[in-house]
């Protein structure tokens, strides 16, 4: 009956959703926003924990809000782990690019490592490019990213809108 | 044929027939026959408004009320009539009680901003409920911060209706000077007891203002058997068009309210050092107003009056109680809200999936249902849930969409298994 569903509720994201595996405020982390989306309510809080070296050791999050919403922050703070704040910010960029057209972003430069990484990320991400179909759902997959680049400048709420 | 007969298309309608004067219920989505159940949010239109919107432009339009030309007075005819219309659907005593503005919205900020802070004193309190919608909240927090008048609200049971406990105690100290609640709730389905809300808030000396923007859609209103002071409702989910809505009040308590907004229409004299105020209504009405809207909600009340309330009430009633039986016989389905007296809205979750999740796999089977918070944000809260989906029913919903819905709903479940 949904079958053209399937794009958007992908098994992964069907199974981030229901068994997240980083949905849980971070007992000691350096960084959080909250992200809300006024229009449907929805709202994440994001935590970020950094290693010595700068890189990020740990993210976490605590939502309410829908499937896409719950499985993304799941995958974003999965993907976050080990990468450098300014690998996060070009990965947030490229993600919301991802959401809203469905496709791959290119990439600019020749594999440099920074790169690599990103685009790792991203392959990972990839389920999640089928809500560009649904307009008014590229919002629920991109608030947890707009909460982490919020809370990565030190902010404390960030929006969808 | 002019404005006014056009509306009479639907006479001695029955209800059944009545789903084929909307033509956007012949719509497909998705490939699937169009499921309408979100008219609480905003109805569809019949072909008697269409029609009458559309004749307006292209027979009969120009501004109103100061043309000395043929166009303009057929017009200003026209526009008026809406306006009596309006009155004889309220059971206003005088049809000058009947200001047109936009919406609910702006009806309510015209006397928060008028009578709140021209009347009402600093000190003085507004008291409102839990299951308002965020159009009845926040203009009175804007009076509270600018005015100094407290802002207090009343508890709702667990049922959700009006916890007159609470809305008495609140009332004891003899400080509300206004009470303003909604005739029905647009997330529970609530219809309150205005009557006796009336009543009770007079004997503590206070004001009564009805929000109407669901109750109208479903039920016959007679402002003056109900005692109000004050009655709002909008255009948009009576069927009609959007931009056009109604603040009903006493004329005495018209006469008192300063201007809400300076301009055209609402003056008799302006002279640099001062002007001086059009009676009432027109005071309210700065600016050339929504014409062809107001014609459209003229047209729209002649519709409903057509059908008829009695007919209305009985098919949403059957309606909802059929709703409620298949939704609360679903597994993991919970409905928010028992009210005893109800209206065609049902809120529920899913125990599964997030409302948004749900209206979104509810779309693809061509079902359309709000999902979210409602604008309601403190009922919400107040019932444990972020947000719900909701189903609402209008005089075209039928039976096999309800099914429809349930059985749909069946598979959602499924999905998110």
């Amino acid at each position: 009956m949904f079958d053209d569903l399937a794009d958007l509720y992908q098994e992964v994201i069907l199974d981030h959703s229901q068994r997240p595996r980083h949905g849980r405020k971070l007992e000691c982390f350096d960084a959080t926003a909250r992200g809300d989306n006024p229009m449907c309510g929805d709202r994440v809080q994001v935590f970020v924990k950094h290693a010595p070296d700068g890189t990020i050791a740990e993210a976490g999050f605590e939502a309410r809000g829908c499937a896409i919403s719950v499985a993304s922050a799941d995958m974003m703070a999965e993907v976050l782990r080990g990468r450098t704040d300014a690998e996060a910010r070009q990965l947030a960029e490229k993600f919301r690019a991802l959401a809203k057209t469905g496709a791959m972003p290119e990439s600019e430069e020749a594999n440099g490592p920074v790169e690599t990484a990103v685009g790792t990320a991203l392959e990972t991400l990839q389920p999640l490019a089928g809500v560009h179909a649904y307009p008014s759902r590229v919002k629920c997959a991109t608030l947890a990213w707009h909460a982490l680049i919020a809370a990565l400048e030190g902010g404390k709420e960030a929006s969808s809108e | 044929m002019n404005v006014m007969s056009l509306a009479k298309d639907a006479v001695g309608k029955s209800i059944a027939e009545a789903r084929a004067d909307f033509p956007i219920l012949a719509e497909k989505v998705h490939g699937k026959p169009l499921i309408y159940l979100d008219s609480a949010a905003s109805a569809q239109k019949p072909r008697a408004v269409i029609a009458a919107m559309v004749e307006t432009m292209e027979r009969q339009y120009a501004n109103v009320h100061r043309g000395l030309h043929w166009m303009s007075e057929r017009t200003t005819e026209a526009y008026e009539e809406a306006r009596t219309a309006a009155a004889r659907l309220l059971n206003a005593r005088e049809r000058e009680e009947i200001v047109f503005v936009r919406n609910s919205t702006e009806a309510i900020n015209l006397v928060a901003h008028s009578y709140g802070r021209g009347v009402l004193r600093p000190g003085q309190a507004v008291l409102i409920s839990e299951m308002e919608h965020h159009s009845n909240i926040v203009p009175w927090q804007l009076l509270r911060d600018a005015h100094g008048i407290e802002l207090r609200v009343a508890r709702v049971t667990d049922a959700g209706e009006l916890d007159f406990e609470s809305f008495e105690r609140l009332l004891a100290d003899g400080k509300v000077a206004l009470v303003a609640i909604t005739h029905m709730s647009n997330v529970l389905g609530t219809v309150t007891p205005a009557e006796r809300i009336a009543r009770i808030a007079h004997a503590a000396g206070a004001k009564a203002l009805f929000d109407g923007s669901q109750a109208i859609v479903h039920r016959a209103v007679d402002v003056q058997a109900l005692d109000a002071d004050f009655y709002v409702f909008t255009g948009h989910k009576l069927y009609g068009p959007t931009g056009i809505g109604v603040l009903w009040a006493r004329r005495a308590l018209l006469e008192r309210m300063p201007p809400f907004l300076g301009g055209g229409e609402m003056i008799s004299e302006v002279t640099f050092e001062r002007s001086h105020w059009a009676a009432v209504p027109h005071k309210f009405e700065a600016g050339t107003p929504a014409i062809v809207e107001a014609i459209g909600l003229g047209a729209a009340i002649r519709y409903v009056e057509e059908i008829g309330y009695p007919a209305i009430a009985a098919h949403e009633a059957a309606l909802t109680e059929h709703a409620l039986a298949r939704l609360g016989g679903l597994e993991g389905v919970r409905v928010i809200g028992e009210a005893q007296e109800r209206g065609g809205v049902v809120s529920f979750t899913l125990d599964r999936a997030h409302a948004h999740d749900v209206a979104t796999l509810l779309d693809r089977s061509g079902i359309a249902v709000r999902a979210g918070h409602h604008c309601a944000e403190p009922l919400m809260r107040r019932f444990g849930v972020d947000s719900t989906a909701r189903a609402s029913f209008a005089l075209y919903t039928t039976m096999d969409e309800i099914d429809a819905l349930a059985d749909a709903l069946a598979k959602v479940r499924e999905f998110f298994r």
